[in-house]
Parts: structure tokens; C-alpha cells; sequence
């Protein structure tokens, strides 16, 4: 018996002692993923406290700047907390809340999701730990403030390369020593079953929300949807009610660092192997033995050596395609959005705003790209100041 | 069932001890195992190092990285073996990741494995829920593979200890693995649900470094393992770690045949 299996990938992977958390997650979230009581307060936290429906911005000047397809950007960035992951871990804590758990934790990189995470928990009075690599807390500080101001005690990972993936280890090792009280608010569409699945669902809004936002400014489906892929939670969230709609093309662009014939990447689809690591199989950065590789990407949220099951599936079975996008390349989108729109958008988001400057020019006028900006910048630009060789205090 | 595995637990309550293949170097591991066997061990765990062990604690998981970093690979520890298992009989089996032997191709790496004379193998990141697609190759070639169960497993323990193989390995408490104080797990229980569903033996691990705590445990179960208090001597003696590893070794395996 296979649960939570997308194709080959997925399962659960993880050790013994966890099993029975897993077990009552998927059972909780079962009794209440159609409870109309649950879904209503939901629903009334994501409009009334996280700001949604989100924007689908139709951006003028970059789609005559590059001179071919529409371009709508879905403004995931003026949501509360300045990200997508919101949207996933108020369902969670408020699942959570349910299940009796008082206590929560959670794995951060960029600290987008440490921050949604450290919101609800305050929002809703829960206790809140995050654990989040060494090198991030010193890549993103003014993250790590934020999530000590919400009352979140935030734990520096040194473990292994101090990036994201410890920052997920760390916290299962955790999870396991404290089980009864505590739930795990995994960020992204992956570790063991059900959690890709309940991330997905959660973020799924954003693929609703368009679908919706565009046949009322359009009439019609996108041609494209692109958005950035570590994990891939924003990515699943955008593509999700597109599936079944085989016209739509799904590009998921992943983080190439330095570029994918160098070690220092994070491309999992362009250059990692099937494996299993944090509860799932998947795909992998590793070496020949299965040692899994010490990823880089100039973006922490990206920085990742796996990608979510589903994906993994889409993949496998050519209904989305995945693309390496470079630093250089995505700072150069990050500045361009900025002057262009006006935008400062993440420098997760700005990988997928990269494609598209490759992707639009070779489209048609009357087609439609929608790029999910799935946050925004403001917590990059002393990284993308001394990428240039500038050196600013925040 | 590995006829071999069940041997270790022939001579009182078994002691099993952990390695880590390569620490701090593959010589020094293959002498340990020679020493750790005439020292009284029962049943010898080789650790095959993972990248990123997410059910280790701190001790673990920076033997690991030493390893590693050493060198270590799977095929060369195949290797040690083939050169141990000329002379060294004690039971056998690896302790290592689920990717370990996926990316190493599970067909291949079940087979290289008992062709070298290995056991079994442990895979603290296979629950029983996913076991079959690696129980299914190591049953082919005559491998055990153990299950785990943990205090939270309650009503799975009947399920899991029904389809066990070789020996149940009873996980004392929460959390990782590592030195604890105190284990406050009702072991005995643990062990009775297991042997009302069925007679295999049980061995307690986790967290477990002191004689008395072997004594402890071993008058609730039928063994005791080891990990974290022999790496950690390992870390601290380096190229000289064989004689302080062996007199641990007997003062343990004295204590478990205490009870």
C-alpha cells in the first residue's frame, strides 16, 4: 500500500517514531479540508487578514518592453507577510489548532515562511520555533527581527552546509523528540505524505484566483504559467487548476546559482537523480553514492538540493517543464521588474520574472504569460546591493 | 529469518555496538570490529555514512561528515568487509539512509551485501509502511531487514513485529539518537506487546551509555545497543580509540550478563 504517491514519487520516508504524527495529520486534515466550518474561517483569514484575492497586475511596459506575449504578474507579493507561504500556513496552524497542538515549528530559508509561520502563531496564540540555517540568519537578519518582534524563538541551524535543507532536518529531528503538543508547519510541497499534498491544497488558491482574474480581464486561459521551484509550493500553487487545461504550458524555473555545469547550483530537475531524502522520493541533488549535494543559489529560498513530488511527477510525465535560471540572471529581472513596473519582487520570484524575458519575445501578441510573484524584494536588496559590489547598512 | 542473526542472541542478553565505517579511517574500523568481537560483542551495527542523518543527534551526525570527508564510500566499505569476514564470524549488519542503497541501486547493493557476508540492515528512515520495496530485494538474498518501533508506535507495534525479521529494535524514547540521562519509555511493556504478537528477540537502543543503564534494559529486553557513547569515544582517542572501545566494550557486555 502506497500512500500519498504522485506516479513513483512521494511516500513516507521517515523514521518510526514520527509515523503516528503523520497518520493523525492525514486524518485530521481529511475531517476538515471539506468541513464547511473550517474552510469559512479560513477563507475569512485569507481575505481579511492576509489581503486576498491577490492582484493579477497586467504589466504594461514590460509587455511592450519585450514585445511579445501578455504579461500579468500575480501580486502573491502584497500579501501579508510579503509572501505566497501565508497562504499555506494559516491553513496549517488553524488545521493545527484543531488537532490540540499548542505548539508550533517550522524550517525557513529565504525566512519568508519563518515569518508567516511566526505570524499565525501569534495571530492565533500558539508558541512558535523556527529553525532556520546559519548562513541564512546572517544572508537575511532583518527576516530573523522579524520573527523574534512576532514572539518566535529563532534557532541558527550549523548542521551540515547551515542552509535549508539543514534548517529541515533540524526541525524533524525536533519533531520528533516533541510530538504531542507540537505540529510541524512544513513550508513547502514536499517531506513525507500528507504534507505535499496539504501544502498544495493550501496554495492552490493562487492557481484559482487567476484562472478566475483572467477570464474576467481576458475571457480566456493563460498560454503560460511560470513561477520559481525550490521546493516548489508558490510553483504548485500556480499550476494547480491549470492541469487539467493541457493548452496552458507550466514552467517551473528552478535556481541555477552559477549555472548547471558548475557544482554550485541548486537546478534539482537539470541535474539531480531519483533518490529519497526528507520523507519522499523524488529528485535530488547527490553524488554517485546518494550523498546529497551542497547546494548553492544567490536566493535562500531556492537554495534546495530536492523538488516536491508532484513536480517530480509533472515532470516525469511532460505536463510541466522546468528551466534553469541563473544568478546573473536574476538579479538583471530584479532590477529590470523594478524599473520597469515599479516592482522590487523577490529575488526567488525574480528567477521566474527571468524566463519570461527570454519566454515573451518568442510568443505571439494576442498570448498570455502569467508570472507568479510569489514575494517580494525587500529582504534582498542588501544581498543584491553587494552582489553589485555595493555595501549598504540596513 | 537470518539463522545468524538470531545466534547473537545465544550467549545471554546480546550487546550490539555501532560504528561508524571510516572513523577515522577505514583501517582503524576494521580493527575496532575485530577488537569490539573479541571484547564480547554480540552482533556488530557498521554505520555507512550519510550526508544528512536526519534521525542522528549531534554526536551521529558529525561522525558522519568526518567520514565522509575522509573518503568513505559505499564500495570501499564493501570492501572492508570482504577483508573482515575472512577471519571475523560475529553477526553483522549496516546502519545507514534509505538514499544510501536507493542511488546505490537497491538490487545491487542487496546482493554486493550478502555476497561480502553481511546479515541485514537497518534503515531508520524505512518505515514499515514503506519497508516492502526494500524487504522485498533483501528477503531475495537472504538479508534481514530490522524494524523499528518507537514509544509513539502503540496499536502498529502487533502489525510491525508480526512481518519482523532477525530482531525488533525497540527505540527507548523521543527524538534522535544520543547519551540521555534518563529513559523514561516503560520498556518492558514495549517488549511484551512485542513478544505477544510474536517470539523474536528485542533489542533496546537509543540513548543508552552507561553500565547500568545496559543492566537496566537488558533485564527488560534480550539486548542492548550502542551508538553514540562508542563514537563519541572514537572521536575523542582518534587512531587510538581500539583499547578504551574494547574495555567499554567488556564492561558492557558484562553488565548485560548481569541480569
Amino acid at each position: 500500500m502506497h500512500n500519498g504517491r504522485f506516479g513513483i514519487h512521494g511516500g513516507q520516508y521517515i523514521p518510526e517514531t514520527l509515523m503516528n504524527a503523520v497518520i493523525e495529520l492525514e486524518e485530521a486534515y481529511n475531517r476538515y479540508k471539506d468541513d464547511p466550518a473550517f474552510n469559512a474561517e479560513l477563507t475569512e483569514l485569507l481575505n481579511e487578514y492576509a489581503g486576498r484575492p491577490s492582484r493579477l497586475y497586467f504589466a504594461r511596459h514590460m509587455t511592450e518592453d519585450l514585445g511579445g506575449a501578455k504579461i500579468y504578474l500575480k501580486r502573491e507579493d502584497l500579501n501579508h507577510t510579503g509572501a505566497h507561504k501565508i497562504n499555506n500556513v494559516l491553513g496549517q496552524v488553524l488545521l493545527a489548532k484543531r488537532m490540540g497542538k499548542t505548539r508550533v515549528i517550522a524550517e525557513t530559508g529565504a525566512g519568508q515562511h519563518g515569518v508567516a509561520t511566526a505570524t499565525a502563531a501569534a495571530l492565533m496564540g500558539m508558541e512558535c520555533e523556527i529553525f532556520m540555517g546559519k548562513e541564512d540568519t546572517e544572508r537575511q537578519a532583518l527576516n530573523v527581527y522579524r520573527m523574534r518582534l512576532l514572539g518566535a524563538k529563532v534557532n541558527a541551524v550549523t548542521s551540515g552546509t547551515a542552509t535549508l535543507k539543514d534548517a529541515v532536518s533540524e526541525t524533524m529531528r525536533e519533531w520528533t523528540s516533541r510530538i504531542a503538543d507540537t505540529h510541524y508547519v512544513l513550508g513547502s510541497c514536499m517531506g513525507p505524505h500528507p504534507f505535499p499534498t496539504i501544502v498544495r491544497d493550501f496554495q492552490s488558491v493562487i492557481s484559482r484566483e487567476i484562472k478566475e482574474q483572467l477570464m474576467e480581464k481576458e475571457g480566456r486561459l493563460p498560454d503560460a504559467v511560470l513561477a520559481c521551484v525550490g521546493g516548489g509550493s508558490n510553483a504548485i500553487g500556480a499550476f494547480y487548476h491549470f492541469i487539467p487545461d493541457k493548452s496552458v504550458q507550466l514552467i517551473g524555473c528552478e535556481a541555477a546559482g552559477r549555472g548547471v555545469n558548475t557544482a554550485e547550483t541548486a537546478a534539482t530537475i537539470a541535474t539531480g537523480k531519483l533518490g529519497i531524502f526528507h520523507g519522499m522520493k523524488s529528485y535530488f541533488c547527490q553524488d554517485e553514492y546518494g550523498q546529497i549535494a551542497p547546494v548553492y543559489s544567490i536566493s535562500a529560498g531556492l537554495d534546495y538540493p530536492g523538488i516536491g513530488p508532484e513536480h517530480a511527477h509533472l515532470y516525469d510525465i511532460g505536463r510541466a517543464k522546468y528551466v534553469p535560471v541563473t544568478d546573473d540572471e536574476a538579479v538583471d529581472a530584479f532590477e529590470y521588474l523594478a524599473r520597469t513596473e515599479g516592482i522590487i519582487a523577490a529575488i526567488e520570484s525574480a528567477h521566474a520574472v527571468a524566463y519570461a524575458r527570454k519566454l515573451a519575445p518568442t510568443m505571439r501578441k494576442d498570448q498570455i504569460i502569467v508570472i507568479n510573484l510569489s514575494g517580494r524584494g525587500d529582504k534582498d536588496c542588501a544581498a543584491i546591493a553587494r552582489y553589485r559590489g555595493e555595501d549598504i547598512h540596513e | 529469518m537470518n539463522k545468524h542473526i538470531l545466534s547473537a542472541f545465544a550467549h545471554g542478553k546480546a550487546f550490539i555496538p555501532f560504528v561508524t565505517c571510516g572513523d577515522p579511517s577505514l583501517d582503524v574500523t576494521e580493527d575496532l570490529v575485530r577488537a569490539m568481537t573479541q571484547a564480547g560483542a554480540d552482533l556488530i551495527e557498521l554505520g555507512i555514512p550519510f550526508s544528512d542523518p536526519t534521525a542522528e543527534g549531534p554526536v551521529i551526525q558529525a561522525v558522519n561528515v568526518r567520514a565522509l570527508s575522509g573518503g568513505v564510500t559505499t564500495d570501499r566499505i564493501f570492501d572492508m568487509v570482504r577483508r573482515l569476514r575472512q577471519d571475523v564470524t560475529v553477526p553483522m549488519v549496516f546502519m545507514t539512509y534509505a538514499n544510501v542503497v536507493f542511488s546505490y541501486g537497491t538490487e545491487r547493493f542487496m546482493k554486493t551485501a550478502a555476497e561480502i557476508g553481511m546479515d541485514g540492515l537497518i534503515l531508520p528512515d524505512v518505515p514499515f509502511e514503506e519497508k516492502e520495496e526494500f524487504a522485498s530485494v533483501s528477503r531475495a538474498y537472504g538479508l534481514d531487514l530490522i524494524s523499528l518501533i518507537a514509544p509513539t508506535s502503540h496499536d502498529c507495534i502487533r502489525m510491525i513485529a508480526e512481518q519482523a525479521e532477525g530482531f525488533v529494535y525497540c527505540v527507548s524514547s523521543l527524538g534522535v539518537t544520543g547519551v540521555r540521562s534518563e529513559i523514561t519509555t516503560d520498556i518492558g511493556a514495549m517488549v511484551a506487546q512485542v513478544k505477544q504478537a510474536r517470539d523474536i528477540p528485542c533489542a533496546v537502543g537509543f540513548g543508552i551509555s552507561t553500565p547500568e543503564q545496559a543492566r537496566t534494559m537488558a533485564a527488560k529486553a534480550d539486548g542492548v545497543i550502542v551508538g553514540s557513547a562508542i563514537v563519541k569515544l572514537c572521536a575523542q582517542y582518534g587512531m587510538d580509540c581500539i583499547d578504551p572501545v574494547s574495555d567499554y566494550v567488556r564492561r558492557m557486555k558484562q553488565a548485560c550478563l548481569e541480569v
